[in-house]
């Protein structure tokens, strides 16, 4: 049985993700913001197959409370097997007003917020000597574009991060995946025109659940062509970036 | 509140006219209604034809109310969000054996649009409707109410909603009483018959030993084998047998029809030789068979989309029943006719229903025998095809199915559903839909 906590659970790729690891019957730590949202998704999980779940409700943004809350959710699971940190925000940079707060803001629940937590938890699986570690960045992070680039900016640092340590404890029984979606049909991104090239956050959520069956640790594009999307994109001229 | 532009919203894509979607994103929050537009539940746009749509108005999605809330794998009963798919319900009660109580020939649908159209499956004739296994569901309306309605609480607005085209207000969640099921398979028999005589005789031998029946008639043939076709007959296999046979279940999905054909791939060229196929493909005139529970109730699933071929003109479902009393003199009529058109589907699906009543003011089955085939859209000819059957259909007494349709006339409808006017003080004002607007006008 596989212990699992997700920070950022119920936003629609965790909550895919959670459905899966669930059928398999696994146990859960679920943290998030709203309530309401968690009772939902703890009852839904429990019916799917889950063996335990537990909530949390926590502003992730409060990252002084971080190091407590991780503490917490291993002395709940004896052994937590995964991690899968999947909180933040995606900010129309169009209509941003006060740039300075809301980019301090934006790095606090993207960026700060989540690198503490890849940090508390691989210090709880270095006392573990295992467990599997999984960021979700995006795409947005590989190169910085007119339309995007706080956002992208604040998954860059993920994406980083994620990979040094994934090198780090290459070969070991430490795993660290960044995972790096594409366009993905979810609550954030609701108000987007849908084309050819988004996936659902079911398809996002299996294929993380996969990779965690596998043991993946580096970078993963998902669905795959965004890796070959992404090669041309990193390797585009400015002129061209700039138009994206 | 997401807000967006579909087109191609329900099944048979026709009438093809784009629709304004607003997905409601928690069951706890009050209708999203704004400005005086009219608005209606949707689901998964499982319907073919306008009684999903709202062209003008808004449909309310519920495609992210997909949560379950609990399940007693002791007793059976399961609690879920309305846009929960019956797919998804399978995959997670299935293992720890139980099934849907009725299921309708695809899985894609919902909770909620189930309820909706009351639908039936292959077991019509031993238990009814799917609104003869609620237990209550939760409804919420325009005035702001949100009611539990069930067969001792708000009886009426419960009696109302089931089967009432999502008029009467958007169903949250649902609490429905499921099926035991000791294995995924169905075991039974298929065997061919060469007219109408002898179809009735096996739906009457059939339906006590079996708890689902139904047959595909090919439409195409005439004379003396007009309605001959395939029986089909089964039960939910024990574990031993399917043990003992090596079932498998066949991967899901395989197949898609990735886009619209430019033009429909479905016509007389095509379907003539196919029907004659079909029917001859069989041999033996019984064959024992063991199906996976895809393969028996959701064959049409298996190629995602299938809808598409019948190219961007969309194509026309058209679903009848008539009463025991006349059944065969009806039956015998309405294949003449399809038959002299040549205009009829690949197949069509024809089965006896049976006399269980369900709680549904709009409900479609009643005690006889229902038909159901495909029409490519093929202009004036395909709705004066449609027509005259209809006139055989109000002639001897039954009724279209509304979830199927797109073209009959108000007095049609009138004609076939005499607890319309029970029905009317239950439309919430704020909701309406194409169909309502067509055929429900006073
Ligand atoms: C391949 C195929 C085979 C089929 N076989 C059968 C069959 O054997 N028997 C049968 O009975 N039907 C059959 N159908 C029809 C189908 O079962 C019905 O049309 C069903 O109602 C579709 O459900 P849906 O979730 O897609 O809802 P939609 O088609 O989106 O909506 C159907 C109705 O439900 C209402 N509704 C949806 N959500 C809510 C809500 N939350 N609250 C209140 N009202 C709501 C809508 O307003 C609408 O009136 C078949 C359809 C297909 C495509």
């Amino acid at each position: 049985m596989q212990r699992i906590v997700i920070f950022g659970a119920t936003s629609d790729i965790a909550e895919a993700a959670a459905r899966d690891f669930a059928k398999a019957g696994a146990s859960f730590i679920l943290v998030g913001r709203n309530p309401r949202a968690l009772d939902d998704l703890c009852a839904d999980l429990k019916v799917r197959g889950a063996a335990s779940v537990e909530s949390r409700i926590a502003d992730l943004s409060h990252v002084a409370s971080l190091p407590a809350l991780c503490n917490d959710v291993q002395n709940t699971l004896g052994i937590v097997d995964v991690a899968l940190i999947a909180h933040g925000v995606l900010p129309d940079q169009q209509v941003t007003n006060d740039l300075c707060m809301e980019t301090l803001d934006l790095l606090q629940v993207n960026a700060v917020s989540p690198s503490l937590l890849m940090i508390e938890m691989l210090r709880i699986f270095k006392t573990q000597g295992r467990g599997h570690l999984v960021v979700l960045s995006s795409v947005a992070g590989d190169r910085g574009r007119p339309s995007n680039y706080f956002y992208g900016a604040t998954k860059a640092l993920l994406s980083v991060l994620g990979e040094g340590m994934a090198l780090q404890h290459a070969g070991s029984d430490i795993k660290i995946l960044v995972v790096k979606p594409g366009f993905v049909d979810t609550k954030m991104t609701a108000a987007f025109k849908k084309g050819a090239l988004w996936a659902s956050a079911s398809d996002v959520g299996g294929a993380i659940v996969s990779a965690v069956a596998k043991g993946r640790s580096g970078v993963m594009y998902t669905p795959r062509f965004w890796a070959l999307i992404m090669l041309i994109v990193r390797n585009a001229p400015s002129f061209i970036v700039r138009r994206m | 509140m997401a807000e967006s532009e579909i087109t191609h919203a329900s099944w048979g894509m026709y009438p093809p006219e784009p629709q304004h979607m607003r997905k409601l994103t928690s069951r706890h929050a009050g209708l999203p209604l704004t400005g005086d537009e009219t608005v209606l539940p949707y689901g998964a746009g499982r319907s073919y034809g306008d009684s999903c749509l709202n062209t003008g108005g808004t449909l309310l999605g519920s495609a992210a109310l997909d949560h379950f809330i609990a399940f007693d794998a002791a007793t059976g009963v399961l609690t879920a969000e309305a846009g929960i798919t019956f797919a998804t319900i399978i995959d997670t009660v299935l293992p720890r054996g139980w099934f849907l109580p009725v299921t309708p020939g695809t899985k894609y649908l919902t909770l909620a649009g189930a309820i909706a159209n009351d639908v039936h499956g292959k077991n019509h004739h031993r238990v009814g409707t799917f609104g003869a296994h609620i237990l209550s569901f939760e409804l919420l309306t325009s005035d702001g109410g949100r009611r539990t309605c069930s067969p001792d609480e708000n009886a009426d607005l419960f009696a109302a909603t089931i089967g009432g085209l999502g008029l009467t207000g958007f169903i949250t969640h649902a609490t429905i009483q499921l099926m035991p099921a000791a294995s995924a398979f169905l075991d039974g028999q298929s065997i061919r018959f060469g007219n109408l005589d002898e179809f009735f005789a096996l739906a009457e031998s059939s339906s006590v030993n079996y708890d689902y029946t139904v047959s595909w008639i090919d439409c195409l043939s005439g004379g003396t084998s007009l309605g001959r076709g395939h029986f089909l007959r089964a039960n939910i296999a024990s574990s031993d047998l399917v043990a003992a046979r090596g079932g498998k279940t066949g991967a899901g999905l395989p197949l898609s029809v990735p886009f619209v054909p430019p033009v429909s791939l479905v016509n007389r060229l095509t379907l003539r030789p196919l029907n004659a196929l079909y029917y001859q493909r069989q041999q033996a005139s019984v064959v024992e068979k063991l199906w996976s529970y895809d393969q028996f109730h959701y064959p049409l699933d298996a190629i995602a989309h299938w809808n598409r071929i019948y190219g961007p003109k969309g194509f026309l479902q058209y679903q009848c029943v008539v009463p025991v009393a006349v059944q065969r003199e009806a039956a015998h009529a309405l294949f003449l006719e399809i038959e002299k058109s040549g205009q009829g589907s690949f197949l069509a699906v024809f089965k006896t229903f049976g006399a269980v009543k369900s709680p549904g003011l709009l409900s479609f089955p009643m005690e006889g025998a229902t038909l159901a085939l495909d029409f490519p859209v093929a202009g004036e000819r395909t709705f004066a095809l449609l027509d005259r059957l209809d006139a055989i259909v109000v002639e001897a007494g039954g009724r279209i199915y509304a979830a199927k349709d797109a073209r009959m006339s108000a007095a049609t409808f009138r004609a076939g559903y005499a607890r319309l006017d029970e029905f009317r003080k239950f439309i919430d004002p704020r909701f309406s839909s194409g169909f309502e607007r067509r055929v429900m006008g006073k």
